[in-house]
């Protein structure tokens, strides 16, 4: 008894009491900015092997990025990343950042389906399937309920079952091999649900956009209700993209 | 020491001419091969066979301990012969794994395999019309039995894979473990992406939880091929990283080993115990599992004497509280009495699974590729393996502790003797020429266990072959084997202390 006070005494206080302003420190890499200033813009697009990176006028997206910041280290009178890492949107295209542009990334409350926030906003059981993820979006996903970021404050829990969940957050560019399975749990899942993608494998593709061992065909029957960036995303960019989806004051 | 011109023996990240690795005939091959795995020092690190021309050829790399080499074997099967061959995994059962790999590949039938079935239902295999729904598992007929299958997708927040148990009551007779799901066709992209950039970042997402060691593992590699020296700090460098992952990992697996005893205590305090080790990865490169950090001859992040004074004060008081929370843990007799004597797999069995890594330390197999084949940072700073004896979930739980106090005491001694300066790091370097027909294979001893990545290279120094193996594809077996006679409630503690990769094993 006394060793269990003690350790729980010199563990302190652990959890993070406001998740929406935590200062992550560089070399952590955020929210992109492009400058206006002028680059060999070939050079630019080709330093990105995962094509985040287009021109005219010069964007990156982030729905492709895998925060390695090797376009930064290039050039870096171009392209800065943040700290900023509120950074997942219910639109595809709000996850694409233009020259010039500062401001944080937007969500569209327009397009959000009333149920969502009616029947979510103090309670969300989620159902994760990885589908060729690398464990590393797992992981993140796991450290959102620890201690320290503790979800489940929200109401915000993961299940074991799609039948007792309210929606599946998918990691993983989608493999062949589980895409029968993907569907049985995304049908098994009773009405309203939402649909999440974790991570720039789910989003698209990712490194894996071009291999002939991945079917994504399935996401052009599914409505896409949150994109959560990140090669993995922060456990600060998952719970404030679920937060943000679900509920309209915190 | 076995000595033939039929072999040929390198070191670790040492790149030889391809002619120079003999080819016999598979009579010959199998002779040898059952001759040097005689010897309890030596394991077969990988065996494989790429397209030659029309023919198919086969390379077996096995490592010899004692020695501190790699013995490299070769045969070749004609594109007329019969696509058929005397099995090996007969005689040493544990090949199995890569006669099946062989199999599923390239549709070469090993006579007399006792379980030729497929291993990851790869999107090139030989028979396009086998399906991962149809896998061939092993059934009992009785009336008394039951069989359970769980997956591919499970209950946790984890990889697909499908377990399926056969059951008399509570207790498990057997398990077969079928995987595929995670199936990402990497080492084909291997190939099919030309620039070394990509290829650096498609050995990061190989295994999210072993970051570090398979990207680091990926760039020893492309270098040894190039011929191109790298820094000692960089060297260094990877290898703290390397550690700092094991530490990580390990302190996470206790957690969860934890939660599944219902020992909440321990499962909150070591869960967020790996919060400031992973902190301090990201604090170092920006990424809390290390993506961005390995990269081909030098880093965009090399270590300082500030981080250095950092990580020594993170060490501190993470050694603090996780072995204030460990003394309390590893006494508890709750916690003894649901993991001792549960899932245990002997010195024997595991010698004839051919473990690796924590999983052959567990059965007090001496096995560890930064003591028997040191890269450099090893050599310079020697590591010293623990093991435990047992074989049981109390083992593997206890092994994890002991190896978490050795890496912390590694990296004070690296850091309170090196002194680091960026200076002394170059930034990386994509744009290098591979020399032209060269083997080689790199080994390095991730947490989970040796990690072997070779790769060949074509007359313009293009490469035609990458292979990556991942511990797990040895370790599997011994989990299937951990849950003979055990109680089926007992499956989660079993898998958890091991944690095995999916989709380092799917590819």
């Amino acid at each position: 008894m006394l060793n269990t006070t003690k350790i729980i005494y010199h563990n302190g206080k652990q959890y993070i009491s406001d998740l929406k302003n935590v200062s992550l420190e560089a070399p952590f890499r955020g929210r992109p900015e492009i400058s206006t200033a002028k680059v060999d813009l070939q050079k630019l697009v080709d330093v990105c092997p995962f094509g985040a990176i287009s021109t005219n006028p010069v964007s990156i997206d982030m729905g492709k990025c895998s925060f390695c910041g090797e376009c930064a280290f290039a050039f870096p009178e171009k392209i800065k990343f943040t700290q900023d890492y509120k950074i997942a949107s219910n639109r595809r295209e709000n996850l694409v950042v233009k020259e010039g542009e500062t401001a944080p990334i937007s969500f569209d409350v327009n397009i959000i389906r009333p149920a969502i926030r009616q029947t979510f906003s103090k309670s969300l059981k989620l159902r994760q399937v990885s589908a060729g993820g690398d464990n590393s979006c797992e992981l993140e996903l796991g450290a959102c309920s620890n201690a320290n970021f503790d979800m489940g404050r929200f109401g915000i829990e993961f299940t074991a079952s799609p039948r007792h969940s309210d929606g599946i957050v998918l990691t993983g560019p989608i493999t062949k091999n589980m895409t029968e399975a993907l569907k049985i749990a995304w049908d098994g899942i009773p009405e309203p649900k939402i649909f999440v993608l974790c991570g720039i494998d789910a989003i698209s593709g990712g490194i894996f956009a071009n291999s002939n061992a991945i079917d994504r065909s399935l996401l052009n029957n599914i409505d896409v209700d949150l994109y959560i960036p990140g090669n993995p995303p922060h456990p600060l960019t998952i719970i404030n993209g679920i937060l943000d989806l679900t509920r309209q004051k915190i | 020491m076995i000595k033939s011109e039929k072999i040929i023996r390198i070191k670790n990240q040492e790149p030889i001419e391809l002619k120079k690795i003999p080819v016999t005939d598979y009579e010959s091959f199998t002779g040898m091969v059952l001759e040097i795995l005689k010897d309890e020092n030596t394991h077969c690190v990988s065996y494989y066979a790429y397209p030659d021309s029309n023919d198919l050829k086969f390379i077996m790399a096995i490592a010899d301990d004692a020695n501190h080499d790699i013995i490299v074997l070769s045969h070749i099967l004609k594109s007329l012969d019969k696509k058929k061959l005397a099995s090996l995994s007969e005689k040493v059962f544990a090949l199995h794994i890569f006669e099946r790999e062989i199999y599923e590949n390239f549709g070469v039938e090993f006579i007399n395999h006792p379980w030729l079935k497929p291993v990851r239902y790869a999107h090139n295999r030989a028979n396009i019309n086998s399906q991962i729904n149809d896998y061939p598992f092993y059934s009992i007929k009785s009336e008394e039995l039951h069989e359970v299958g769980v997956g591919p997708i499970h209950a946790g927040i984890i990889e697909p894979g499908h377990f399926r148990f056969i059951c008399n009551g509570e207790n498990v007779l057997h398990l077969e473990i079928q995987l595929g799901w995670q199936h990402r066709g990497i080492e084909s992209l291997f190939l099919e992406k030309k620039h070394n950039f990509q290829r650096n970042l498609l050995a990061e997402n190989i295994a999210g939880d072993t970051v570090i060691g398979h990207t680091s593992t990926f760039v020893q590699t492309i270098e040894a091929l190039s011929e191109k020296k790298v820094p000692e700090q960089i060297q260094i460098e990877r290898a703290i990283a390397l550690e700092l992952e094991r530490i990580a990992i390990h302190t996470g697996d206790i957690a969860a080993l934890c939660v599944d005893a219902a020992y909440q205590l321990g499962a909150n305090v070591f869960g967020i115990l790996r919060t400031p080790i992973i902190n301090f990865t990201q604090h170092w490169c920006g990424n809390r599992l290390g993506k961005g950090l390995v990269r081909i001859l030098g880093t965009h992040f090399p270590f300082t004497e500030d981080l250095k004074q950092e990580l020594l004060k993170i060490l501190n008081d993470f050694e603090f509280r996780f072995e204030e929370m460990a003394y309390s843990t590893y006494r508890l007799p709750s916690i003894q009495n649901r993991f001792e004597f549960v899932g245990i797999v002997n010195k024997q069995q595991a010698h004839l699974i051919g473990t690796v890594g924590l999983s052959a330390r567990m059965s007090n197999i001496y096995r560890d590729i930064r003591v028997s084949h040191p890269s450099n940072a090893y050599q310079k700073f020697p590591y010293e393996t623990v093991t435990v004896e047992k074989g049981d979930v109390y083992a593997r739980f206890l092994l994890k502790k002991k190896e978490i106090r050795k890496s912390i005491d590694w990296i004070r001694n690296v850091l309170s003797k090196y002194k680091f300066d960026s200076a002394q790091t170059e930034k990386p370097n994509y744009q290098l020429l591979l020399k032209p027909n060269q083997f080689v294979i790199s080994l390095t001893e991730g947490w989970r266990g040796e990690i072997c990545h070779s790769a060949i290279t074509n007359d313009n120094g293009e490469l035609i072959n990458y292979k990556v193996k991942d511990p797990s594809m040895h370790n599997w077996k011994a989990l299937e084997l951990s849950m003979r006679n055990t109680e089926i409630s007992d499956f989660p503690i079993n898998n958890k202390s091991y944690n095995l990769s999916y989709c380092g094993n799917d590819l």
